[in-house]
């Protein structure tokens, strides 16, 4: 479904990127962990179309389309989310009014009957049931004042009323107790499917503890240097992220 | 001093003074106010930008126009009145067409106890003695050329009291309307609306257009509100994007008296709006809220002077203004809290947002005060749509134009909320939406 080679990208003229390779096949989880300024926000930034973000090398390609010729509003029609690590507050667009304009726009971008406002709230009760969130965020605009747990999980509700074929999560851990993990890990559970995939970018093993990787990717210095299962990160957590370090030849020599 | 330039412009409103008749033209005191303003205005000239107040604004194009008299057709043009019906909105209505006071127009039967409501070509064949005070003004300020130009022309416009303790339920439209003629036209309306003690009122001062046309309208305004008087004073200038407007509204608020203003300026080709308040009284309140949103070469000027007499008074004032393609907005707001207005209490924000990199927006709060325990507060900003908030938008599916047009909808949208008529609110937001750029 996702396919990243070789990618290559640079901010304000930094080399940020290093050749990243990847696969997502629909159904499966893949948590990217790295060090800080390894380059895991670039990584979705550069996913989702992100102004500032100059790709010098490399491929994107999603469900056989080409990623980065599209526009960010394409790339979501197309079936790719991003929540955000820090999503921003928008005063005076009311977060009802705004989730049901980004639901029928993907739709209308991909020729399906825009949802009318019966049946998006139909829609919208049966989301908050699943996300266990007060209908009362819905009234507000959209994350103003929002708590950091509330904001988080106003990102899942819209992943799953939008229902994305990629979702991006992007150090969604980060700024959240044990209890709003729990509730923002619950929320991401029941959205997995056979046919959806998740990208769970985080530093911290310990979202990964309630939501279960199947591959566990290490990226150091913009570019995968070990990859395998759930077990990864356990051993990440003990012996710290200096232990991939010491492993690859190129970092190695690069730190000494 | 250096003689005034005679323009095309001074020149085609003297010879219109000198062709025209004008209501009340017998009454002596009335005559020669229009005789002295006249003199001052061809004296005068038209201001150049090195007048503070005209700073932003400049009248040369303006003064190489000539405007035919007033329009002789006015009284039977047909202006269909019904496209500017305020939906809900059926109480007493005044229609003046291109200056003039249009009768069949005008729904002025049945009027609810404590509300008069005339027309001053007609009020001016009465006792006009009651209108003396507010008619033989002088305007001497150097930048009230428009004011001085309507002192002296202006023959219509609206005679309005309330009576003391009268609460009048629905509101009051006014509807100026430009309607296109052979010529490009100058006309002139001047009101002088009264609200006695207690009394409440709920007015809406409406400007549109028949159609295309480069008409100069000017209005002059006088609004005194007598001790514990509330008024609702609803602005909608809606005219065709070629006409030219300049409206000098003066407001005078007594003790515990109480002013809620909201504007909306989405026409004109040059529009400008002096809003001139004096909070005389002891503990008078004042809220002022207004938009523009501009396009083409629109150019709209504000220039709102408060003025804080009497003691713990208030005055809160929020302005939103956008401004695209080419278009320039002014902004200008002064509060000045005089001697001896003690426990005043003054606030003024303006935001603006610019759409476009060929659009300006000049905007300019001052505070002067003299007196003391004083609160006051003024913030102004121009800037541009927020990126992140763009790009949040757009990473949700919403297209670029559609993510804009939200977010300069949200700026502006807030500032209507606090307008308790349902009806008027729905209304302006809905123009505001209708103007903005779309999706």
């Amino acid at each position: 479904m996702l396919k990243i080679e070789n990618l290559h990208a640079r901010v304000e003229g930094k080399d940020i990127l290093k050749g990243l390779t990847l696969t997502v096949n629909p159904g499966e989880v893949h948590a990217i962990m790295g060090p800080n300024g390894a380059g895991k926000s670039t990584l979705g930034n550069v996913l989702s179309g992100r102004d500032g973000y100059e790709v010098t090398e490399g491929t994107v390609t999603f469900n056989g389309v080409d990623l980065l010729a599209l526009e960010p509003e394409e790339r979501a029609a197309a079936g790719m989310f991003l929540a955000f690590q820090y999503p921003v507050e928008i005063p005076g667009v009311n977060n009802t009014y705004f989730l049901r304009a980004a639901l029928n726009a993907q739709r209308k971008q991909r020729g399906e009957k825009e949802l009318d406002s019966m049946q998006f709230l139909k829609l919208v009760r049966e989301k908050l049931k699943i996300m266990q969130i007060s209908d009362e965020l819905l009234h507000r605009a959209v994350n103003e004042g929002f708590s950091g747990g509330e904001k988080k999980r106003n990102e899942i509700f819209q992943m799953a009323v939008l229902e994305p074929k990629l979702a991006i999560l992007d150090e969604t851990d980060s700024g959240l107790d044990i209890d709003a993990l729990k509730q923002v890990a619950q929320g991401v559970n029941a959205l997995r499917s056979a046919e959806r995939g998740f990208l769970v970018i985080t530093h911290y093993q310990r979202l990964l503890d309630y939501i279960e990787p199947d591959f566990v990717h290490v990226l150091a210095d913009g570019r995968i240097v070990e990859s395998g299962d759930k077990t990864l990160a356990l051993k990440l957590e003990e012996h710290g992220y200096a232990w991939v370090a010491d492993k690859d030849p190129v970092l190695t020599g690069a730190s000494a | 001093m250096s003689e005034p330039q005679r323009t095309p412009f001074v020149d085609s409103l003297l010879e219109a003074a000198a062709q025209t008749s004008l209501p009340g033209s017998t009454i002596g005191w009335l005559d020669a106010a229009r005789r002295e303003n006249l003199e001052a205005f061809a004296a005068a000239g038209l201001p150049d930008t090195r007048m503070e107040a005209w700073k932003y604004t400049a009248l040369r194009a303006l003064g190489q126009r000539r405007f035919a008299p007033g329009d002789a057709q006015a009284a039977m043009r047909d202006v269909d009145a019904s496209a500017f019906a305020l939906p809900g909105i059926d109480g007493p209505a005044l229609v003046f067409v291109n200056g003039v006071f249009r009768a069949d127009l005008s729904r002025t039967e049945a009027l609810p106890a404590g509300l008069s409501l005339l027309p001053l070509s007609q009020a001016l064949q009465g006792d006009a003695e009651p209108l003396r005070f507010a008619l033989s003004r002088h305007y001497r300020e150097g930048g009230d050329v428009f004011a001085r130009l309507n002192a002296a022309l202006a023959g219509d416009g609206v005679v309005l009291r309330v009576a003391a303790g009268a609460k009048i339920a629905e509101p009051v439209h006014l509807l100026m309307i430009g309607a296109p003629a052979e010529d490009a036209l100058a006309w002139h309306v001047r009101h002088v609306i009264e609200l006695g003690e207690g009394a409440e009122l709920s007015l809406i001062e409406h400007h549109a257009s028949g159609g295309d046309q480069q008409h100069l309208g000017t209005q002059v305004a006088d609004v005194v509100l007598r001790e514990g008087a509330k008024l609702r004073h609803v602005t909608l200038q809606d005219i065709a994007a070629s006409s030219t407007l300049v409206r000098h509204n003066q407001l005078q608020l007594d003790a515990r008296a109480q002013a809620s203003l909201y504007v909306l300026e989405l026409g004109g080709a040059l529009v400008r709006h002096d809003l001139h308040a004096t909070l005389v009284g002891d503990e008078s309140r004042l809220d002022t809220h207004g938009v523009f949103v501009l396009n083409g070469r629109q150019h709209v000027d504000t220039q709102m002077a408060i003025r804080h007499q009497g003691l713990n008074t208030a005055s809160h004032s929020v302005w939103r203004g956008v401004a695209d393609q080419r278009s320039r907005g002014v902004f200008r707001g002064a509060i000045v809290v005089a001697q001896g207005a003690d426990g005043s209490d003054a606030s003024l924000s303006s935001k603006n947002l610019l759409l476009s990199g060929q659009a300006e927006i000049d905007t300019k709060p001052e505070l002067e005060i003299y007196a003391d325990e004083v609160k006051a507060a003024h913030g102004a900003t121009v800037g541009q749509l927020d990126e992140r908030s763009l790009f949040y938008l757009r990473s949700r599916g919403i297209p670029l134009t559609e993510a804009r047009a939200m977010l300069t909808a949200a700026f502006c949208r807030a500032v209507f909320e606090s307008l308790p008529d349902e009806r008027l609110r729905e209304h302006l937001n809905h123009q505001l939406m209708a103007h903005l750029p779309s999706a």
